[in-house]
């Protein structure tokens, strides 16, 4: 009797620690990012000291330039930064969690290349399309892509293994973005393309993160409330069922908060790979695999990384930008090779 | 199989391919009618026809059958090699890599992609070739954890792909647009160079390659019953191995010199050829060079007459028809 009530305690000290480290990291996160947020509104062609950062912002002067720059061009720009990583991360947790596939994300899906191909579309068809009309066509897009990608998974022999779900995935977003490079090609739109699918933060603007935050407060909201349901999801369908839950359901939802996630950001910032991959990840090998922790701690360490890319975009090869997704690649490849080797937890 | 029955499916193609190459070279900006094609042949055409025939239409033809042949054999070899039904030089990181070295070269070392000076054409070839063995050799070794096993030979591959894709997107927005556009088709693969000279270059190696792979086919039919089957039939399986991962590294860098990067021709191909004529690789790579051929032909004809004057590069027409049979393909294997 005693030896079990031992062993319980160690196991609830055990999870009260995570917990803690969970609120660690989402606190220090948090300022982390605030920092590097401050950061990013200071560097840039013109480089703007932090004082001047904060007069813009808490005693604002019309008449001058760094004060509008900052404003208008650099906060929107770290703002989105944080959004969209955040965004693509938690849309990576939630994938992985319903799939219990470790290489599922959104780009690897080809997720944002759904949504990328359905921009190309609405701008060659619709050229004086609205911003709310672009996400739009991104979130059908998006979801459009996780449909294609679950169907070949559900009628597949044997299921979606990580190396078939990986293959699908390149298989689909390749034949995605051909068709968009010939269709781009035949309307004389190809910069646009190579814009998205490069990705970058350049050309955000205020609109651009009122349709974020629309995004966020619901995929976000949606994903914290499912994260119990995820967990218990991730452990297997058969647990998952004889538990009582309603399995399909979790997984729909789940599906709603993807294509919410992923498309909002693709439409903002274009295909940026790898963070939907890396971040769920890291956040397990922290707080372990209860996802009502994996998701707020993603969302923070998502922000995090696509903030400091979005900084080494512009520094890397100044005063050109280097495109963001190539960044967050250069830190996802080898991470992604180190997956499909087979080591460290999550192995395949 | 029978032998009769191997040289009637052989027979067969090779009209099939024949009457492609006809109606290919007929259609276009310039109509030349099937019988003035056969005519302009025997030196009995006018001027006009000579020059569109000889300078343009047949040069790139001559180019698109080898491509396809080389990269279809090149597909063939990687998927007995690696005994995976899902191996491709397009889904190995090759082609990426091949083209990763030309975007480089062009970058570096010539002024614009449309004008790829007289020598250049000569070293091309060489960098994707560089580029190829590159990529291989990358993936191959980080693939390798006390041997390679083929599923973590393919996830290696895809990483390596993305790797070499980010860093040539930094490359490609430094381009001037115009650039920009022909290195982005380019990758998607084009036959961007229908001259004589590439010809030369290009073909005579591919050739020599694809026989030697013939010539050597027993072998890899041995390899394919196992390891330690074709030890104990005599065959060092390191070394084979080895020189097989060669022969197909050579052959996709060649293809992708002169036709960029066309994907999963290399594995559909091979896949159709198996089901006409079993898997015998004695049989089933020249078949699948041939189905490459007629492939990549048909394709071309396609994309340079389905919205014309504009043209949809070559790759892109194969990716769009060949995507949904590899996705079959990945649902029915296990």
């Amino acid at each position: 009797m005693e030896e079990r009530t031992r062993e319980a305690n160690k196991e609830w000290n055990e999870v009260t620690r995570k917990v803690w480290r969970a609120a660690f990291l989402f606190t220090g996160g948090i300022i982390l990012l605030a920092v590097t947020m401050a950061l990013s509104i200071s560097v840039g062609v013109t480089d703007i000291s932090i004082r001047t950062v904060w007069e813009s912002v808490f005693a604002f002067a019309p008449e001058s330039t760094s004060h509008a720059v900052v404003r208008e061009l650099r906060m929107p720009r770290a703002l989105a930064g944080a959004l969209v990583g955040a965004f693509l991360a938690v849309s990576g947790a939630v994938m992985q969690g319903l799939t219990r596939n470790p290489l599922a994300s959104p780009s690897i899906m080809g997720v944002t290349h759904g949504a990328a191909f359905a921009l190309i579309l609405t701008i060659v068809f619709f050229p004086a399309v609205s911003n709310i009309g672009m996400t739009a066509a991104a979130f059908v897009g998006a979801g459009l892509g996780v449909i294609l990608v679950f169907a070949v998974g559900a009628f597949s022999k044997g299921g979606l293994t990580p190396a078939k779900l990986a293959l699908a995935g390149v298989a689909i977003g390749g034949m995605l973005s051909s068709l968009s490079s010939a269709i781009s090609l035949h309307f004389q739109v190809a910069k646009q393309m190579s814009f998205w699918y490069a990705g970058g933060l350049a050309a955000t603007d205020w609109v651009s993160i009122q349709i974020l935050l629309v995004a966020g407060v619901v995929g976000l909201t949606l994903a914290v409330l499912i994260s119990k349901s995820v967990t218990i999801l991730s452990l297997g369908d058969e647990v998952s069922k004889g538990l009582g839950q309603n399995t399909f359901l979790v997984k729909a939802l789940g599906v709603i908060v993807v294509f919410v996630l992923t498309g909002a950001a693709v439409s903002v910032a274009g295909t940026v790979g790898f963070i939907g991959l890396v971040i769920p990840h890291v956040a397990r090998f922290f707080v372990g695999s209860d996802y009502r922790l994996i998701i707020p701690v993603s969302a923070v360490l998502g922000s995090l990384l696509l903030v400091l890319s979005d900084i080494g975009a512009r520094l890397v090869n100044a005063p050109y930008e280097t495109p963001v997704g190539a960044i967050t690649a250069c830190i996802g490849v080898p991470f992604f090779l180190y997956l499909a080797r087979g080591e460290g937890r999550g192995s395949l | 199989m029978k032998k009769t029955r191997f040289s009637f499916v052989m027979a067969v193609l090779f009209l099939f391919l024949s009457f492609m190459v006809l109606i290919s070279l007929n259609m276009g900006v310039v109509k030349i009618a099937p019988l003035d094609v056969l005519k302009t042949f025997i030196g009995q055409g006018t001027d006009r026809q000579e020059l569109v025939l000889f300078n343009f239409r047949l040069p790139s033809m001559v180019l698109a059958l080898f491509v396809g042949a080389g990269l279809a054999v090149s597909g063939a070899i990687l998927q007995g090699v690696t005994q995976n039904d899902l191996a491709d030089p397009g889904i190995l990181g090759i082609n990426t890599g091949a083209g990763f070295a030309v975007i480089l070269y062009i970058f570096f070392f010539q002024q614009s992609m449309a004008m790829v000076s007289g020598v250049g054409i000569y070293i091309l070839p060489l960098f994707a070739l560089i580029g190829a063995f590159l990529a291989a050799f990358l993936v191959y070794a980080l693939a390798w954890k006390k041997g390679v096993n083929p599923i973590r030979l393919i996830l290696v591959g895809i990483g390596v792909n993305a790797g070499f894709s980010a860093v040539l997107i930094i490359f490609q927005v430094k381009m001037n647009p115009q650039d920009f556009n022909q290195a982005l088709v380019w990758l998607a693969g084009d036959l961007w160079m229908g001259n004589w000279n590439l010809v030369l270059v290009i073909v005579p190696p591919i050739l020599l390659l694809i026989g030697w792979a013939i010539y050597q086919s027993r072998t890899l039919n041995i390899m394919n019953l196992g390891d330690s089957m074709s030890m104990g039939l005599g065959i060092q399986v390191e070394k084979a191995r080895r020189t097989f991962l060669l022969l197909a590294v050579g052959l996709a860098g060649l293809s992708v010199a002169a036709g960029g990067g066309i994907a999963f021709l290399g594995l559909v191909a091979p896949h159709i050829a198996r089901r006409i004529v079993g898997p015998g690789h004695q049989r089933m790579i020249p078949t699948a060079a041939l189905i490459g051929a007629i492939f990549l032909v048909v394709a071309d004809t396609i994309g340079k007459n389905i919205i014309a004057p504009a043209e949809i590069p070559v790759g892109i027409v194969v990716s769009i028809v060949s995507t949904p049979y590899f996705v079959y393909l990945l649902m029915k294997t296990q």
